[in-house]
């Protein structure tokens, strides 16, 4: 589960779309390094928001309807959004402005994550952590909970690390060029790996 | 279909892009005008010089209809797509999107597998686009980083205004519907632009389609009732933020070519004519405090002329405006290309300092009394440089001769030909004619030209460097 939370935010972090990208071009436009830096915390910020709304979903529902279920579901909603994703990769939430703050960055980074299923791809791995160490429902729903914090904790970390990492080496020493070569289709990537995500999980999910 | 990598020939910023290969081949706009029978068509001109058929027409892809009126068009996709806000690193530019300035129609014209056969793969016929869009008689295409924006001339219903600007969606090519939600009181249209950075569109206002369509209605010229005034809306809230009246005298405010560098807040508009001393002139708008302002940098006086040299229009005034159509900036926002249709003139001004522009070069060809021939065909010319593009390196200007079918009669009743010429600029400053291009349409009136991989009123850019 640890791995899986760490290894998405390292996706997210380095797929331009989602964050760095916009925060170097602000820092550039008012000719400002630390606004480069200070805008990747909304962006954060509002990844972490889109991902724990997903949880705390998913945590509502298992108050009501048994774990193996929300699995399933899950499951079939990932493979569902993945082969949506399949053939609609390129679109994106229309939201149009170049001069934001840092609540429109919230806002923008919010929109950016749940149209791509940012927390819905968490959900198997978070519910398989929860499985492992509770298999029951109902009480056990806090300690799952705090478990389910520090995984997206962990994960929005690792993005933001990532995007910081990526901004820095652009801008002190590859230069915007590298764009041209290297942002490769990572909503295509996305897409499938949605799709392979939620086959493991269906495939778990019966396999109990 | 699926790219893996950015379309290469998006680049980051301007800078970059005066980097990029020369281009190979140009689609041009052609008009035959009514009364012809002839349909409208795209044209692929050879640009490479090391082709066996350089300067020539390689291919004419026919319209299905009759009268379109094809004007201006673009490209379904540019640099932008690699804006942060929404990026859409892979599309592909591809898809020339052309609008029947007369028919409402708008085609999608795909220039792959073959660039110099490019094929219609989509129709946006007049019922539909108007229905949709609210508006009729589409101009202007920009390519967007979330839609196409597309400039209309008229309303949906009828021959008046409102014009507008309405949406195509980027992959689809629906209409999405019009793109103001508070158009306050805009009511004429034409170009528009923008300082995409900062949330800025621009638009500029020619005339009603009761005004064009029919040819240049001189009583309306004279009571000053061709636009007049620039728009300044924010492209984030679709709102128009400020208006500034140019003054009535100033009649018909066409092409705006603002800075390609995202930073800077500047921009060339150009005025036709101005009905107190036949003049036309170029306008500097800038950002002063939050606030638009506008100024004249460049006043092109008229030239005295016999009349008998005249057409009717003009006789009563005894000389020649210069009537510039198009201006064009080149990529590094140094060279202003003003085209000069009446006096036929093409004019290079070095504007690296906008608010001081000095004339650097200079090319005379056609022109409504001069007539002046080029030196690879023999005989005068009608027509004058009217519609120009830049390639991305800014050493190359084509231009082509035709203005709006009915007002190419007014001004050059003796049969007027389509034709398209090059120009090639010294890097220091300067312009001379390239004498071996000369492409002859015959009867067919050519305009707005598009070059491969973009050019300098098409891509726009949100880095700086």
């Amino acid at each position: 589960m640890w791995l899986a939370m760490i290894l998405f935010g390292a996706f997210h972090g380095l797929n331009p779309g989602m964050g760095w990208l916009f925060a170097l071009n602000l820092g550039l436009q008012q000719r400002s390094e630390k606004v480069i830096w200070l805008s990747l915390l909304p962006i954060a910020l509002g990844h972490a928001i889109a991902v724990i709304a997903v949880v705390l979903l998913v945590l509502a529902g298992l108050q009501f309807i048994p774990l193996a279920t929300v699995q399933k579901f899950s499951a079939l909603a990932l493979l569902a959004f993945g082969f949506y994703k399949l053939f609609n990769y390129y679109r994106h939430p229309r939201w149009v402005g170049m001069k934001v703050g840092g609540v429109d960055l919230v806002v923008w980074s919010f929109l950016m994550a749940s149209a791509h299923g940012a927390g819905l791809m968490l959900v198997p791995a978070l519910l398989g952590g929860s499985d492992a160490a509770h298999p029951h429902h109902g009480a056990h729903a806090l300690p799952q909970g705090a478990g389910m914090f520090l995984a997206v904790g962990l994960h929005t970390l690792t993005m933001l690390l990532v995007m910081g990492t990526v901004a820095w080496v652009v801008y002190r020493k590859l230069g915007l060029a590298v764009l041209r070569s290297s942002w490769i289709n990572f909503d295509l990537i996305w897409a499938v790996a949605l799709l392979i995500v939620g086959s493991i999980a269906l495939w778990m999910a019966f396999a109990h | 279909m699926a790219l893996w990598k950015p379309d290469p020939s998006f680049y980051p910023s301007a800078k970059m892009a005066m980097q990029a290969p020369p281009e190979r081949h140009a689609y041009v706009a052609a008009l035959n005008p009514a009364g012809t029978d002839k349909p409208d068509a795209i044209c692929v001109v050879d640009l490479d010089p090391d082709s066996a058929t350089y300067a020539q027409v390689v291919n004419t892809l026919e319209l299905p209809n009759i009268g379109d009126e094809l004007h201006h068009f673009g490209w379904n996709a540019c640099s932008s797509a690699l804006c942060p806000y929404a990026p859409h690193p892979h599309l592909e530019r591809r898809y020339l999107i052309v609008p029947g300035l007369r028919s409402s129609r708008i085609y999608v014209i795909d220039t792959k597998p073959d660039p110099r056969k490019p094929q219609i793969i989509k129709t946006l016929e007049p019922e539909e686009v108007m229905a949709k869009s609210g508006y009729s008689r589409p101009h202007t295409v920009h390519c967007g980083p979330d839609a196409i924006y597309v400039s209309a001339m008229g309303s949906a219903n009828g021959d008046e205004g409102p014009g507008g600007i309405f949406m195509l969606d980027h992959f689809s090519f629906n209409v999405i519907g019009p793109w103001e939600l508070h158009r306050g009181d805009q009511e004429l249209a034409y170009d528009f632009w923008w300082h995409l950075a900062q949330d800025v569109l621009i638009s500029s206002e020619w005339a009603k389609p009761s005004q064009f369509e029919n040819g240049l209605v001189a009583e309306d010229l004279l009571a000053n009732k061709y636009g007049h005034r620039i728009h300044f809306w924010d492209l984030r809230k679709r709102k128009l933020q400020q208006t500034i009246d140019l003054g009535a005298e100033h009649q018909m405010l066409l092409e705006l070519r603002p800075s390609h560098d995202p930073r800077e807040s500047y921009g060339f508009a150009g005025v036709v004519v101005s009905t107190e001393d036949l003049s036309a002139s170029i306008w500097l708008w800038y950002r002063d405090n939050d606030q638009w302002q506008i100024k004249k940098v460049i006043t092109i006086p008229p030239v005295p002329a016999d009349e008998k040299d005249l057409p009717d229009l003009l006789k009563g005034f005894k000389a020649v405006p210069p009537l510039v159509s198009d201006i064009d900036l080149s990529l590094d926002d140094r060279f202003l290309y003003v085209a000069c249709w009446g006096t036929g003139e093409m004019h290079q001004y070095d504007v690296s300092d906008p608010h001081n522009p000095q004339l650097t070069g200079k090319v005379e060809i056609g022109g409504v009394v001069n007539k002046k021939g080029h030196p690879k065909v023999e005989g005068p010319l009608l027509g004058a440089p009217q519609m120009v593009e830049i390639s991305r390196d800014g050493r190359r200007v084509y231009f082509t001769n035709s203005l709006y079918s009915s007002w190419d009669d007014q001004f050059y009743p003796d049969k007027m030909t389509g034709w398209m010429v090059k120009v090639d600029v010294d890097p220091g400053g300067g312009i001379s004619l390239d004498k071996d291009f000369f492409i002859d349409f015959g009867e067919t009136r050519v305009h707005q030209v598009r070059l491969e991989g973009g050019d300098a009123s098409t891509d726009s850019y949100c880095f700086s460097s």
